[in-house]
């Protein structure tokens, strides 16, 4: 490819419709699609990835509607008798304890559990070569851990093969839902999710108020019925003329044990700052080796661990479904859609990203249109481009009448700039990052992915060529691989 | 125009020449910190006094938003008290700390880094195990 002179093209000439400008298929119909959309985990999304769930959700819907049929049926037909012969504080204690299970409830199943975004492939790059040059051999490689010294205690971090990366202490990955979670606490069939750092909080309130709630509802019955049988019947006749006390009876009896039981648990877990999955596997048991290894995380006193576990900042989720899928190098584009004697191969943009994605994200569905980008050096995929016998058969697309690209990626590397602001939000972008308002977050901010059209509109487009200069880390999205 | 000018800059093009990642470093628990010792591939591009500042000063920003003092008690109990609806409309004490660290490493990037040939990546873009610092090798195209 020969490189050309830059010729300064002076925007007000330039004939705004995009569809002239550069006819992409891609850029007719598509929206830059969300992070939670291209999400390599087993996870389900709702409310355009506000709320996440587990692919597995086990038997949420017979928890819920145990919980709701329960409460339903001592509503309707235990406390009116309650109400009468005792306080009306009955069914408000009751509906209080009831509201609180099914909003914990929800919010333990609906809440990211503290899920680690998957390593980059620049990243898993650099951990396989580190570990390559530790000297270990051979056509098959041994497990990988690492030892580190936690508060002069040696623990062993292992090598998720899934996520490409040493997972953090107290990490574990989930089989399940196929990410590594926080402080991994175990799958929870009955809340439908996983129960790590984020929502560890969530799940003891929901449990302690569940077993509130069986414990109050039980008591209230059993009250019912007693008063009932007190005023001249029997017990028999209280239990015809009220059959639902004894359905409510019934489940309250076999779910107390177990929830009394799985609250104690929990409570002596949160005490010592230990995780049911360290439990089970008697990571920090004293039987477990000579010497005495005790749990490095706990800080030693019942109400600080307490306030660690359950009062602590609430961490933020890592894996920012809501982003934006960003498509890189728009100024690469730029550059080279103006060499007018660049060879005009057409697939090649579009097979350029697809190469890219399919390459180093082969979790991603095929045929998807995803103007992302994955942190990979341009240069290594540039040539692996060129040099590739198969690029054009990676096209699932139509083929792109964009120019192709040369060999250079666009730079930030001149005197400092000051820092570039948003067009769309007047914020100063922040490094690594797009506009935080728009690029990484919350809104739609459909940034074109034409070149041309932005270029006619000079000011937030060279604007933003100016900010994707200044600053040329890739945008705020975590590619999964 | 001014911002034609900055394209024609493009001749001035450098390319990624490799990234560097600092992990992270467990010795005082699952706190969010990262290494202070500078990698060797940056010895040659920065100081490292300057760098380790940088770390430090991310390590100490990091502390702050996992301290477990009286904020973060009376924002767990409201929270708690209020069935976890308060965070539908409160911004958390730790998201309040990452914006700082934002700016902190935009400001960073500004001053230090950039004029160098280097940049820094939020950690929060690589979910907090990385700080990924991109080495950009200056080239121009038109030799």
């Amino acid at each position: 490819m020969k490189s050309c002179e830059y010729q300064q093209i002076d925007p007000r000439a330039l004939s705004v419709s995009p569809q002239s400008a550069q006819s992409h298929p891609e850029t007719k119909a598509q929206r830059p699609r969300r992070k939670w959309e291209v999400f390599p985990g087993k996870n389900r999304f709702f409310c355009d990835g506000r709320i996440i769930l587990s692919s597995h959700s086990g038997v949420l819907p017979l928890t819920l509607g145990l919980i709701v049929v329960t409460c339903g049926l001592f509503f309707a037909f235990d406390c009116p008798f309650l109400v009468e012969h005792l306080t009306v504080f009955i069914p408000v204690i009751g509906g209080v304890l009831c509201m609180f299970v099914i909003l914990s409830l929800l919010r333990t199943s609906f809440t990211d559990p503290g899920i680690l975004p998957r390593a980059t492939p620049d990243e898993a790059t650099d951990i396989e070569k580190q570990i390559d040059t530790s000297g270990s051999s051979s056509y098959r490689p041994p497990p990988r851990t690492k030892e580190i010294l936690i508060n002069q205690q040696v623990v062993k971090l292992k090598y998720c093969f899934t996520c490409k990366m040493f997972r953090p202490p107290r990490t574990s990955h989930c089989s399940l839902c196929d990410n590594c979670v926080e402080r991994f606490d175990h799958h929870c069939p009955w809340v439908g999710n996983c129960v790590g750092k984020r929502n560890y909080r969530f799940f003891y309130s929901f449990i302690i108020s569940l077993s509130f709630l069986t414990s109050f509802i039980f008591g209230c019955v059993i009250t019912h019925l007693t008063l009932r049988s007190q005023s001249g019947k029997s017990l028999i006749q209280a239990i015809q003329e009220s059959p639902a006390s004894v359905v409510e009876l019934v489940i309250c009896f076999f779910s107390v044990w177990s929830i009394l039981g799985l609250s104690g648990f929990h409570t002596y877990l949160v005490a010592s700052n230990l995780t049911t999955n360290e439990d089970i596997k008697g990571s920090w048991s004293s039987k477990r080796s000579a010497e005495d290894s005790g749990n490095p995380y706990t800080y030693s006193s019942i109400i600080k661990n307490c306030c660690a576990t359950l009062c602590g900042p609430m961490p933020p989720s890592l894996i920012d479904r809501r982003g934006l899928c960003l498509l890189k190098r728009r100024p690469l584009l730029h550059t080279l859609q103006r060499s007018s004697c660049l060879r005009s191969q057409p697939r090649m943009t579009q097979t350029w990203r697809r190469t890219v994605r399919t390459s180093l994200c082969p979790a991603q569905p095929e045929g998807a249109p995803c103007w992302f980008m994955c942190t990979q050096s341009t240069k290594d995929v540039l040539e692996r481009m060129l040099y590739s016998s198969d690029f054009h058969t990676v096209c699932p697309m139509g083929p792109s009448k964009t120019t192709p690209l040369g060999l250079e990626v666009p730079g930030s590397m001149g005197p400092p700039r000051a820092p570039a602001i948003c067009p769309r939000h007047a914020i100063p972008e922040s490094a690594g990052n797009s506009c935080t308002t728009c690029g990484r977050s919350r809104k739609d901010s459909l940034h074109s992915i034409n070149p041309a059209f932005r270029l006619a509109s000079p000011s937030p487009s060279l604007t933003r060529a100016n900010m994707a200069l200044s600053d040329t880390q890739e945008d705020g999205f975590i590619p999964f691989s | 125009m001014a911002e034609t000018h900055s394209l024609q800059d493009m001749r001035q093009q450098a390319t990624v020449a490799s990234k560097v990642f600092i992990q992270r470093d467990y010795t005082q628990g699952t706190m969010c910190q990262f290494q202070t010792k500078l990698p060797s591939d940056l010895e040659a591009r920065i100081d490292k006094q300057q760098f380790e500042e940088t770390v430090r000063t991310l390590n100490n920003l990091y502390a702050e938003a996992e301290k477990i003092g009286s904020q973060s008690f009376i924002e767990g109990c409201l929270a708690c008290l209020t069935a976890y609806t308060v965070f539908l409309c409160m911004e958390t004490h730790y998201e309040k700390v990452l914006k700082k660290i934002a700016k902190f490493i935009q400001e960073q990037n500004d001053k230090i880094y950039a004029p160098r040939g280097l940049l820094l990546t939020d950690p929060i873009e690589r979910g907090l195990r990385v700080i990924e610092v991109t080495i950009f090798e200056d080239r121009s195209l038109t030799r």
